[in-house]
């Protein structure tokens, strides 16, 4: 198994690697940079054109655009690595500061999501295979499709809609009391954040918790038809034990490598949800980074969150190892 | 209930021809066809879509107003019903409307349209409008529904600019419905192409396709999208951010299509009748495209199918957001953009309507591609 994982962990790192560059190759994109923009702001400005041309060079050889482009990759790269993501020229702030609060909300709007869904679906998909064709059985289904067709931000408006015309709500959204938006981290605050999360959490959830309530109940089916469960009732053991022992444990496989693969789509659902609720997490700054043609802090974001979920991906995979001795990583 | 029940007899019936000889009078293709049509949430999916497309396509004819037409003083209008009872309680066979009468709230001194009892306005099929349009080669100035001059026809209610909301949905349909098609297309070719050759080749080829695609899907897919749509200069008309929308909806689903298809490619390589070809010294361009190609053509579309829904909800999202398709180009997308603001839907309620559009559309193509699904493979759900 040592060496699976070794072949795995440098799969990862390649996997990774290519995601930087990728970022890296969006970050080249767009036809202006930064300094085109910031140039024309200085002109109006009336400053000397030496006078702009001065600012424009040190800021240019401050951030290597002056540098062959493999340059530049290099430098970003390494910054990266060192865990130093620079200055957002267009926000005028340093992006650590930025990005590591928000990320860590997006993380745990999405983680929690994820709790949800699971936590919602397991239950929900066992009770349906038990009770095939039962009027509950087709109501999931039904739930089911729906969760499938509105996605996040269709959710977010329709409770935003529901809010607004059934309940007369004036406010929705936000993640913290206002007393606590600009406060320190304290306990309180945490259990402030506890309070508003179910909302982002339910939404950004809802599609999934759909998805994998078809996952279970046909992956349940499938298993209760096998040999072994037949034993297992033969030997005497309560339904309970069968379904929750036995049944379940082969049943959730595809669920748990599939919580690897849900990944991108809770995190991409976060963004958009966050933008709807306006919710101080990674997507509206992503979005402001863009509108701001500030195309590093744009790339790192998105470098960071792909990371994170190849990093995701390779936990999703060992722990799937570990439940399930049939796995044990033969090949990918 | 202890014991998982049985499979439904009349389910199991529906995927497998009874009897060989009926069987037998099927082409594949037929076969598809004939499980498909038992399907019934399947068929109804199809038949809302043809529905939907049927009124979207040709929304010069079905809007009853030219897009962007402002109605100057009938702004923020809320949907007009569409009667059967008169004034004086007669039942009318012929459905009418009311005309609006403008008045304020005595509280708040907001402007606020009501119906007008005395003025009726009744429905009529190819009303003609103010103006002819042309909608590929044909010119007419007929609409499908309309009321008569003076009166007005607003379904859905107007926006702040005097829209008619109804209207610019069919607009915005087509564009939303066709950037999912156009899109999907694109993939379906990448994805084919890419599926057949990683699948086909394999060894090394195979291995560095198969890494890359685990690059892109590892993005998550709305800030990929988001950052993409960056890139799209802002001196682009409007058909050309909609093929660069296409282009960028389509640059992460292809991957999942080209796994597909290698999957497809890897498991038909070693059935006999491909192995046959191969000893018979049949080339690897006939062994792919007489073989391994029709084999794979079902599961592509498909695949193809359940992707589109992703497809309109991404260009709805990017539009949403101001990166997508621009005004006076709209689609459903654009239309929600109005509705986001909290106070707008407190006053303006109409204007979370695209919303049930976009439900019906992607609902409809998940229960037409599971359909397919289980039409093109006699072994799914069971």
């Amino acid at each position: 198994m040592g060496r699976a994982v070794l072949r795995r962990s440098v799969q990862m790192v390649i996997t990774l690697w290519l995601v930087s560059i990728l970022g890296f190759v969006i970050i080249q994109l767009p036809p202006g940079d930064f300094l085109t923009l910031l140039e024309s702001q200085l002109e109006e400005q009336r400053l000397s054109s030496a006078q702009i041309e001065s600012a424009l060079t040190g800021l240019r050889a401050r951030y290597g655009l002056d540098q062959p482009v493999y340059v530049q990759y290099l430098r970003w790269m390494s910054s990266l690595l060192r865990g130093d993501l620079g200055y957002s020229m267009a926000l005028r702030a340093d992006v650590n500061e930025l990005l590591s609060e928000r990320l860590v909300l997006t993380l745990v709007i999405s983680f929690a999501a994820m709790v949800f869904s699971l936590a919602l679906a397991l239950p929900i998909g066992v009770y349906s295979a038990m009770k095939q064709y039962s009027w509950a059985d087709y109501l999931f289904t039904v739930l089911g499709f729906l969760g499938l067709a509105l996605p996040n931000m269709l959710l977010a408006l329709i409770l935003i809609f529901l809010a607004v015309t059934v309940f007369n709500a004036s406010t929705i959204g936000g993640l913290f009391s206002p007393e606590y938006i600009t406060a320190d981290w304290s306990p309180a605050k945490v259990l402030d954040l506890a309070k508003h999360l179910w909302l982002p959490a339910f939404i950004v959830g809802f599609s999934s918790t759909a998805g994998t309530i078809r996952v279970v109940r046909a992956q349940m089916l499938d298993t209760l038809g096998e040999p072994f469960i037949q034993t297992a009732r033969m030997k005497g053991l309560s339904e309970n034990r069968v379904i929750t022992r036995h049944a379940l444990r082969v049943a959730l496989n595809p669920v748990v490598s599939g919580l690897g693969l849900s990944l991108p789509g809770l995190i991409s659902g976060e963004t958009i949800t966050a933008l709807v609720l306006g919710l101080p997490t990674i997507g509206p700054l992503l979005l402001n980074a863009l509108f701001a043609e500030d195309m590093y802090l744009a790339g790192s974001i998105l470098v960071i969150l792909s990371g994170a979920l190849v990093v995701g991906n390779f936990l999703a995979d060992l722990t799937l190892a570990w439940l399930d001795p049939r796995i044990r990583l033969v090949e990918p | 209930m202890a014991h998982p029940e049985p499979a439904n007899p009349r389910e199991e019936a529906a995927h497998v021809p009874s009897g060989k000889t009926e069987a037998a009078a099927y082409s594949y293709w037929g076969l598809i066809w004939w499980r498909y049509k038992r399907n019934r949430i399947g068929v109804v999916g199809g038949i809302a879509l043809l529905l939907l497309y049927a009124l979207v396509l040709p929304a010069e004819l079905t809007a009853p107003y030219p897009l962007n037409e402002r109605h100057t003083g009938f702004l923020d209008v809320p949907p007009q019903f569409i009667r059967f009872i008169s004034p004086d309680g007669r039942f009318s066979p012929r459905p009418f409307v009311y005309g609006l009468k403008q008045e304020r709230d005595p509280e708040t001194l907001r402007r606020l349209y009501v119906p007008n009892e005395e003025e009726i306005y009744p429905l009529r099929l190819f009303v003609p409008g103010e103006e002819s349009w042309t909608f590929l080669g044909l010119t007419w100035d007929r609409h499908l529904l309309g009321v008569e001059s003076p009166g007005k026809l607003f379904l859905l209610g107007t926006d702040t600019q005097g829209r008619d909301l109804f209207s610019q949905l069919l607009y915005g349909g087509r564009i939303s419905l066709t950037v999912g098609l156009v899109g999907v297309a694109l993939s379906l070719v990448l994805g084919g192409i890419v599926g057949l050759i990683s699948g086909y080749l394999g060894g090394i080829v195979d291995d560095l396709i198969q890494r890359g695609i685990e690059v892109m899907i590892s993005f998550p897919s709305i800030p990929l999208w988001i950052a993409l749509s960056a890139a799209i200069p802002a001196e682009w008309n409007s058909i050309q951010v909609f093929f660069g929308i296409t282009v960028i909806l389509s640059s992460i689903g292809w991957g999942g299509l080209a796994r597909v298809v290698r999957g497809m490619t890897l498991s038909l390589q070693n059935e006999d009748y491909v192995k046959a070809g191969r000893i018979n010294g049949a080339t690897t361009w006939w062994i792919v495209t007489r073989h391994l190609f029709p084999g794979t053509l079902s599961y592509m579309i498909v695949a193809a199918t359940l992707a589109i829904p992703g497809m309109i909800l991404g260009e709805t999202a990017l539009s949403f957001l101001g990166l997508g398709i621009q005004p006076p180009m709209v689609s459903w997308g654009v239309l929600l953009k109005q509705a986001q603001d909290i106070t707008v839907l407190a006053h303006k309620p109409w204007l979370i309507a695209p919303v049930f559009f976009l439900t019906v559309a992607v609902l409809s193509f998940n229960f037409l591609g599971d359909g397919l699904r289980d039409a093109a493979d006699p072994f799914s759900g069971q």
